[in-house]
């Protein structure tokens, strides 16, 4: 790797420990320029995530020693923080300090200004703001400034966008300087084995390790090709794949043995740790003990909700509410209906069925008027019916449409599933189904 | 207060005299004020009231030890990794701990502050409790965690108060969470070393005190906030070891519902549960109400309502000590003879002196009533007649009272041990059923008894005799002479029963095993086996064996303790004075239903304003009951539609209607317009209660928003 303006042996450490990203280390080095010269005012680098974009950009400045500033946007719950953190990299507390209570861009721009005209730029000055998808949310001017700030402040800096998202997807609608588009493809398979093999264990040869690794992708890389989750499943699971070797049933040339020994203990992880049902803890304990055959129940073992009888109606009551349509409640919920078959009181966009289109809003007294008629006992209308009600919208099973402040006829949504209500149903002796319009 | 004038305009100030009017209070709440020992009544029902709270605070610490205790196992562990440095580069999770609280959310905040208190007494000064309220973005969020935490260390050193202060105000971050946290490790502050204990500070550990940071109500979390948060928090996990605990209502699920796989791959999540509230309700229920501990009772009534509403609507055991102490005070105040219901010495000497009218209450009480009529003609004569001898006849009720409960419960609880064992529970899965159904009536009257007794006498032998020993044990606790009797009685049981293992093991009858082989392979039916079983136990055509007749002699036995005292507390003489039993009333005070009486207060005014003018027969209306009552029994004549101009002119005929009897006031010129803004403004009122609304379908008319009527 040559680059003019950057001492070489740093050079090749970093390539040293950027690996299979040599070809974006050059170019960001080439647009970067030599380190006194003035660089493209924006540059925008996306990819998926873990393809190595912040790291590579961190890298390149540490090692290099620039002058940068790196932020990450999901911290910057306002713009202040945002420009508090550029003006004390560059130009010290004393900066940062000096911005107003709720300093707006041009304050920023001017305070910067200020800064830079006592100390002006040796070198290329960079903002790194990862997570860059988050500055569409805050300022809508925020962004365009951004982009040109080295015009705006009339000094040699370069804000560098990190993002998971296409530039397509930034673009604002009044327009804005372009910035360099710079892509970081994901890895491929031989550079995960790679790159993974690097962090091999001390007691072991690498190419133990790295066939470990081979085993260890086989298994997850049509599922995950995230190198961080990897990595960690590497490093947790490694132990186990050691275990022969270390009980000395197995030397480290037999493979194929290993192979047998690690496979289905990968294919259980995939199941748990992976979905993170069991978290690395408990996955961790368990491989020590081995003789503790059942493996911890993981989240969503328990799925099961204890609620009181009548929040269990509700529901029920709303769950119809939701998944029928308001006209056949006549058919459902009245003694003496009448006959009243399916296809002819069937409107077109009704044919559909309900369940896929998800569930609609109902108002209040429509839950209040089917839950009095599903439950078997007289109820009287009590306050703590209704606040059963609300308790349901807390516990985020019910959703509430509409503003909180409208008292006058609130709506709701059922936000529960299927299967949900039938084992609730199940609990309390009624048959769901048969009230469901879709399964008539 | 003439001196107070002055040359100068100022103000004084003049404390009222009326503080001392509002201490006198505890008389007038309490009865009728003619009554001197309404501040008896107070001071036993503040008393009792104190215990039964202490006592479910000690029982709620003792049920949640466990889960608390794993907690603070967990955090320990993961204080222990991060300290020896065993975590990777690469995996940054944050050790989080999903505690399973069941779905009454206001439960919880005991629980949260005993966790808390024990964190802080045990693990480490740096904990945080959030509450979704104040929390809807990630900017609040990250600003009530750092007020937590650097405001608890601020709080001693005075002088930088004003700084952080604003501060907090301009910009928070977690990067200065980090700044601070690390300069409490540089200089510690007092606070911490007070409250960390010698042998952590030895180990060299102290620097790695973990913060902890509860998320009270995960569920109602902005889910933006509590994503960003964990994101921000993740990266800082080198510089702060943080430790999550979410307090969830539902299922441990709703993390992953909630939490896409991005953000919730940088949690570590262990789940715990907490005992579930109907076990808890269980447990708050054995110590509360099946103990001769208090004085107080219930009567079967008043449990199934606390017990239904338990059940039916909120889960909530808070609720449930509450309602029990609501009945408590509703009893005291209620009942005046609740001036006995204390501990036993008290009671009696309190009999002693009982005034003339207390008596004569007694003398009214259904109990004593019934009591009296079994009594001698003379005695008959004498209790009617002298106060002194129904004292002292009293005073012997009381401790028959005293004893009746003190051997109730354990023989409760020994017939309950006895009938869980059998097959779908014929008594009912709770004690508490049982407790009610002897409470209620004759329990050996029940058909559920019979046939649970019936069962019991086809019961194999190791179980009978585990169940007695099982009996055995609760009856140890109980200190009664009579109870002591039944131990032995029991003992001597257990004891027999095993002898008949050494003595007749080999001669069992070996046709009866043939015959019945027989009969079991020809009705593999489990009900016609039980039913042959029954039969054949009612035929005693076959010789028994000797443990068919001890197993008869012991249940014989149960069933006369049963009848001996498990009566029902309703015909225990001054029962009356323990047992508080009006459902009713409890019902409504808590259960309350708005609907229900916002109808009462406007067709029957004097319901709640208790004027003597508004009283009025059934289906009329006053014409001095308020114009929205006029307004509503008016509207209840009409039909969907309501003509606004009849409405008024039907008022205006109903509200004047007296007056036109007072003929010659001027009330009866009253302007038009003045019955007018009474009639619009009474409408407009019936609207926000939402019995009416505007209708577009035709002018001058209102829409009904209630069935009936016409």
């Amino acid at each position: 790797m040559q680059c003019a303006g950057y001492p070489e042996d740093k050079l090749r450490s970093l390539a040293d420990r950027l690996p299979c990203r040599e070809t974006q280390v050059t170019t960001l080095l080439s647009l970067m320029g030599e380190p006194d010269q003035y660089s493209y005012p924006s540059i925008f680098i996306y990819g998926h995530r873990a393809t190595g974009k912040s790291h590579v950009v961190f890298s390149v400045m540490k090692d290099l020693e620039l002058p940068y500033t790196f932020v990450d946007c999901v911290e910057c719950v306002s713009p202040a923080l945002l420009f508090h953190r550029v003006l004390l990299a560059f130009f010290g507390p004393d900066a940062a300090a000096s911005l107003p209570r709720c300093p707006s861009l041009s304050d920023f721009v001017r305070l910067y200004k200020q800064m830079s005209s006592k100390t002006p730029a040796t070198q290329t000055r960079f903002i790194i703001l990862d997570r860059a998808e988050r500055t569409r949310d805050m300022d809508f001017s925020l962004l365009p400034a951004l982009l040109r700030l080295q015009e705006l402040v009339s000094d040699n800096v370069t804000v560098i966008l990190l993002s998971q998202v296409v530039w397509e997807k930034f673009r604002p609608n009044t327009g804005c300087f372009e910035p360099l588009l710079f892509h970081f493809p994901d890895y491929n398979k031989a550079d995960l084995v790679q790159i993974l093999s690097r962090d091999h264990h001390p007691s072991y040869t690498p190419e133990l390790y790295a066939s470990y690794i081979n085993i260890l992708l086989g298994v997850f890389f049509s599922v995950c090709r995230d190198l961080r989750e990897l990595r960690h499943l590497a490093a947790l699971n490694f132990p186990k794949f050691c275990e022969p070797l270390e009980k000395g049933e197995a030397k480290e040339s037999d493979i194929h043995k290993l192979w047998r020994n690690i496979e289905p203990h990968l294919q259980r992880a995939m199941q748990t740790v992976y979905l993170r049902e069991v978290s690395s803890m408990q996955w961790k304990e368990q491989q020590m003990d081995e003789k503790e055959t059942t493996t911890p129940r993981g989240l969503s073992a328990h799925a099961h909700i204890e609620l009181p009888y009548y929040s269990k109606f509700l529901l029920i009551a709303a769950y119809l509410a939701s998944f029928n349509p308001a006209r056949t409640d006549r058919r459902f919920f009245l003694k003496s209906h009448g006959k009243i078959k399916k296809t002819n009181f069937l409107k077109k966009h009704e044919k559909t069925s309900n369940h896929l289109l998800g569930p609609k809003p109902f108002p209040l007294d429509r839950l209040l008027a089917i839950f009095y008629s599903v439950v078997d006992s007289r109820v009287a209308p009590t306050a703590s019916i209704f606040s059963q009600i609300m308790s349901l919208v807390s516990l985020q099973l019910l959703t509430q449409i509409g503003h909180d402040d409208q008292l006058d006829a609130p709506k709701y949504k059922c936000a529960v599933s299927m299967d949900f209500i039938l084992a609730i149903s199940r609990t309390v002796n009624f048959d769901a189904v048969k009230y469901l319009y879709d399964f008539l | 207060m003439n001196e107070t004038s002055s040359v100068s305009k100022g103000c004084f100030v003049f404390k009222s005299a009326s503080r001392k009017r509002k201490r006198q209070g505890v008389d007038g709440y309490m009865g009728d004020g003619s009554d001197d020992n309404g501040k008896d009544r107070f001071r036993i029902c503040q008393d009792l009231r104190e215990t039964v709270q202490q006592h479910t605070e000690v029982l709620q610490d003792q049920l949640n030890k466990k889960v608390l205790d794993d907690l603070v196992q967990f955090i320990k562990k993961h204080e222990l990794c991060n300290s020896s440095d065993v975590r990777r580069q690469g995996a940054r999770e944050i050790p989080t701990a999903a505690l399973m609280l069941g779905v009454n959310v206001p439960d919880h905040t005991m629980t949260f502050r005993s966790l808390c208190n024990l964190l802080q007494e045990s693990v480490t000064p740096f904990v945080v409790s959030l509450h979704a309220k104040g929390c809807a973005t990630v900017k609040f969020l990250i600003q009530r965690v750092l007020e937590q935490l650097m405001g608890r260390g601020m709080a001693l050193d005075e002088e930088q108060d004003d700084e952080t202060a604003l501060h907090l105000n301009t910009q928070c971050s977690i990067g200065d969470l980090c700044q601070w946290y690390n300069s409490v490790k540089i200089r510690p502050h007092r606070i911490l070393e007070r409250s960390i204990k010698p042998e952590v500070k030895n180990n060299g550990l102290y620097w790695s005190l973990p913060i902890v940071v509860i998320f009270k109500d995960f569920e109602a979390f902005n889910l933006q906030a509590l994503q960003d948060f964990i994101l921000i928090c993740s990266q800082y996990t080198q510089e702060l070891p943080l430790i999550f605990i979410f307090g969830i209502a539902t299922s441990p699920i709703t993390i992953q519902h909630r939490l896409p796989h991005s953000v919730s791959s940088l949690l570590c999540i262990e789940v715990f549960h907490s005992l579930s509230c109907t076990q808890h309700l269980a447990c708050v229920f054995d110590k509360l109400i099946l103990t001769s501990k208090f004085p107080f009772k219930l009567s079967s009534r008043v449990i199934q309502v606390l017990i239904g509403i338990f059940l039916y609507h909120d889960f909530s055991v808070q609720s449930f000590v509450k309602g029990l102490q609501l009945s408590m005070l509703e009893h005291f105040n209620s009942q005046p003879l609740s001036v006995l219901c204390c501990k036993k010495q008290e009671a009696l000497l309190r009999a002693k002196t009982l005034s003339q009218k207390n008596v004569e209450r007694i003398r009214h009480l259904p109990s004593f009533m019934r009591y009296v009529e079994t009594q001698e003609p003379q005695d008959q004569v004498l209790l009617l007649t002298s106060d002194e001898h129904v004292k002292e006849v009293c005073q012997k009720l009381l401790k028959n009272l005293h004893k009746y409960h003190k051997n109730y419960y354990p023989i409760l609880q020994c017939l309950y041990s006895l009938t869980s064992l059998l097959p779908k529970c014929p008594m009912g899965k709770h004690i508490r059923e049982l407790h009610v159904t002897c409470n209620e009536k004759n329990v050996w009257e029940m058909e559920e008894y019979h046939s649970a007794m019936q069962l019991l006498r086809i019961l194999a032998k190791d179980e009978l005799v585990a169940a007695l020993r099982e009996c055995a044990g609760i009856l140890k606790s109980a200190n009664t002479k009579k109870m002591q009797n039944v131990l032995k009685q029991v003992d001597e049981f257990v004891v027999r029963l095993e002898e008949l293992d050494n003595l007749h093991t080999e001669d069992l009858p070996g046709d009866d095993v043939a015959c019945s082989r027989k009969d079991i392979q020809r009705r593999t039916d489990l009900h016609y086996l039980q039913k042959s079983l029954l039969e054949k136990e009612s035929r005693k055509t076959r010789k028994m064996s000797s443990f068919e007749i001890l197993r008869n002699e012991v249940l014989q036995y149960i069933d006369e303790l049963v009848r001996e005292y498990l009566t029902p507390a309703e015909l225990q003489p001054l029962s009356e004075v323990c047992y508080y039993s009006s459902s009713g009333v409890l019902r409504q005070r808590l259960n309350a239903a708005p609907r229900t009486s916002i109808q009462a207060a406007l067709s029957h005014p004097f319901h709640y304003l208790q004027n003597e003018a508004l009283k009025t027969n059934d289906g009329t209306v006053s014409s001095n009951a308020p114009d929205l009552c006029i307004i509503y029994k008016l509207h209840l004549e009409c039909g969907r539609l309501i003509n606004l101009y009849d409405w008024l002119e039907a008022f205006v005929t109903v509200s004047s209607a007296t007056e036109d009897k007072e003929a010659d006031s001027e009330e009866y010129n009253k302007p038009k317009n003045l019955k007018n803004a009474c009639f619009i403004q009474a409408v407009s009122e019936m609207e926000f209660l939402g019995f009416v609304k505007s209708t577009k379908q035709k002018t001058d008319h209102v829409a009904r928003l209630t069935w009936g009527g016409c």
